[in-house]
């Protein structure tokens, strides 16, 4: 299966396809379901330096083919994850993982990424400056691009592993984000995050999240991911990892057309755990279909 | 709770009928592969066509047969998507994801458990009631007792929504309705029964185990009048359904649960009530 082989910030993926950080926890319900050593890689559930228990509930709302989630960061926190997620984690996922860290200040990330960077089991870390659903710190970091170059240099300097930093599309100027972070040292950028939305309930006139606002994700949003993606892309020289409603091998080969060297799957994992699964066995038939040889050669096919 | 060996599948399950109940109450079976549904308590995500997120509905009934069986839901129309659900034919074949959440622990039950639901909360203790008394009948218990020496307590707002009182009555179950409005049984809530007996004789010495399913602040004036323990299944919006989004967590002592995953029924030692 060589012809599904790309390269990430010089790790070789046997094939493009990840799980987006969120939708995956640390593996193990999907591990229950099937061989998750399938995967390029996956990205882990985002990590910050304090355990986080999130925002009430509810975190969820149904929106025209996507969802709207405000979890806000839920997670152990990097020393629990470290010492009890990644031993579970070894057990069942044999390939390098991403590690997707968050924080609320320039410290938070680096204090994360410090420790992070001495796990053997991490090939790469995605420093997600774009979470919509937390107050302070998370997004507003990925919406000024000095605060992005900021967090970037601070974060490469203690860290010998390729750090991605994950955008928000939640900006005016996408393509001045990513260079930005290429500026200050990023080795690869990711996008999309979710997009900022919110939904109410008629009935009773209120938000229908406890957050009020929340991330939108699924496949509403592709075609705005697949139009950062391929802005960021003819922007940067650094790789782009694409996500942001891709749910089929299709999508896949979209997105790589737009210049993304990886995709990642997101809001698809929580409405079919298989899909990731299903995405790299289909992935082969549809290369044949188009007359693709490798997946390598169609990346930035668009651009 | 009830930590098995429980594995989540994906299958395709067939509509045998639906049909409704009472007032926005609906009931499906479904057949097919249901050998993943191991405990009364759990729940299935079920793919509606042109909806992204899936739907979790408890399980009421499962009756397994040689490779494939029954699954029976109860549901309420709350939004666009049940609406769709109610008015699909027998025929019509649904992707579900079965085998999800943990289910009570029938074996703490005790010998004169009480069930306590309200509304669309009541489904998931029919099947309880059920195996409850294919375990006492198992035990040697006679089959009088067996089942009459379980007691159900059902809550509704009016009697336009009662549904399955027949049905408990008909397993042998000591059954107790309670209406909002009065329009049928005791006039109040489920909690109704237990305080005028509490008048009469100690709780502790009438009933032995409680489990209840219903809307939160029932649940809330459930865990508050009974002075026994007892479980109690939990209702939360869900993204995935099994464990991975995070979307469903609640705060329980000694940390975090997720509703879909370690849940939906926790003891009620471990939940905290907030007001």
């Amino acid at each position: 299966m060589d012809r599904l082989k790309v390269k990430l910030c010089g790790i070789e993926l046997d094939n493009p396809v990840i799980p987006a950080s969120g939708t995956f926890g640390y593996g193990r319900e999907f591990a229950e379901l099937y061989d998750i050593n399938i995967l390029g890689t996956f990205s882990f559930k985002g990590t910050t330096k304090d355990p986080r228990f999130g925002n009430p509930t509810p975190r969820i709302a149904e929106t025209s083919s996507g969802m709207l989630n405000a979890v806000g960061l839920q997670n152990p926190g990097v020393d629990k994850v470290i010492s009890e997620e990644l031993p579970a984690l070894a057990r069942i996922f044999h390939k390098p993982v991403m590690a997707n860290v968050s924080g609320f200040s320039v410290e938070d990330y680096v204090y994360t990424c410090e420790k992070l960077d001495k796990e053997p089991h991490v090939g790469w870390l995605e420093v997600n400056i774009s979470c919509p659903n937390v107050h302070g710190g998370g997004m507003s970091f990925g919406t000024d691009p000095k605060a992005a170059a900021e967090v970037t240099a601070a974060v490469k300097k203690v860290t010998t592993k390729p750090v991605i930093v994950k955008l928000t599309p939640n900006v005016t100027d996408i393509a001045a984000m990513a260079k930005a972070c290429e500026d200050a040292g990023a080795d690869g950028i990711s996008l999309i995050n979710t997009l900022l939305g919110m939904r109410i309930d008629i009935k009773t006139r209120r938000p229908l999240l406890a957050n009020t606002t929340g991330g939108l994700s699924g496949p509403a949003i592709f075609p705005v991911a697949l139009r950062c993606v391929w802005q960021a892309a003819k922007a940067v020289d650094i790789p782009v990892v694409g996500m942001g409603g891709v749910s089929s091998a299709r999508d896949v080969l979209e997105m790589m057309m737009a210049g993304a060297a990886a995709v990642e799957v997101g809001a698809a994992n929580l409405t079919d755990p298989f899909a990731c699964k299903k995405i790299i066995e289909a992935l082969p038939e549809e290369m044949d279909r188009l007359g693709i040889d490798r997946l390598e050669d169609i990346i930035g096919a668009a651009l | 709770m009830h930590e098995q060996l429980r594995k989540m599948q994906e299958v395709i399950l067939t509509i045998k009928q639906n049909e409704k109940l009472a007032e926005g109450i609906f009931r499906m079976v479904l057949e097919g592969d249901v050998s993943a549904v191991t405990a009364p308590g759990q729940f299935v995500n079920i793919k509606l066509p042109g909806r992204y997120l899936r739907r979790p509905i408890s399980v009421c009934d499962c009756e397994k047969g040689n490779g494939t069986g029954n699954l029976t839901l109860i549901y309420k129309i709350l939004g666009e998507g049940t609406a769709e659900m109610s008015a699909m034919e027998p025929g019509t074949e649904l992707s579900i994801l079965t085998g999800l959440g943990n289910g009570f622990d029938v074996s703490k039950a005790g010998s004169t458990p009480v069930l306590i639901g309200g509304g669309i909360g009541i489904p998931p203790l029919y099947w309880l009631a059920k195996e409850l008394i294919k375990i006492r009948l198992a035990a040697g218990m006679n089959a009088e007792d067996a089942a009459g020496e379980i007691t159900v307590v059902l809550g509704f707002n009016s009697s336009s929504e009662i549904f399955y009182e027949k049905e408990f009555k008909e397993l042998g179950c000591r059954v107790i309705v309670a209406t909002a409005d009065g329009s049928y049984g005791i006039k109040g809530y489920v909690t109704t029964p237990f305080l005028q007996e509490k008048q009469a004789a100690d709780l502790r010495l009438k009933y032995s185990y409680y489990y209840t399913c219903g809307p939160l602040p029932m649940l809330k004036a459930v865990h508050k009048t009974m002075d026994i323990p007892g479980e109690l299944s939990l209702e939360e919006r869900m993204g995935c359904g099994f464990g991975a989004c995070m979307g469903c967590s609640i705060k329980v002592r000694g940390g975090y649960k997720r509703v879909c995953k370690d849940g939906p029924v926790f003891s009620s030692g471990e939940l905290i009530w907030e007001d």
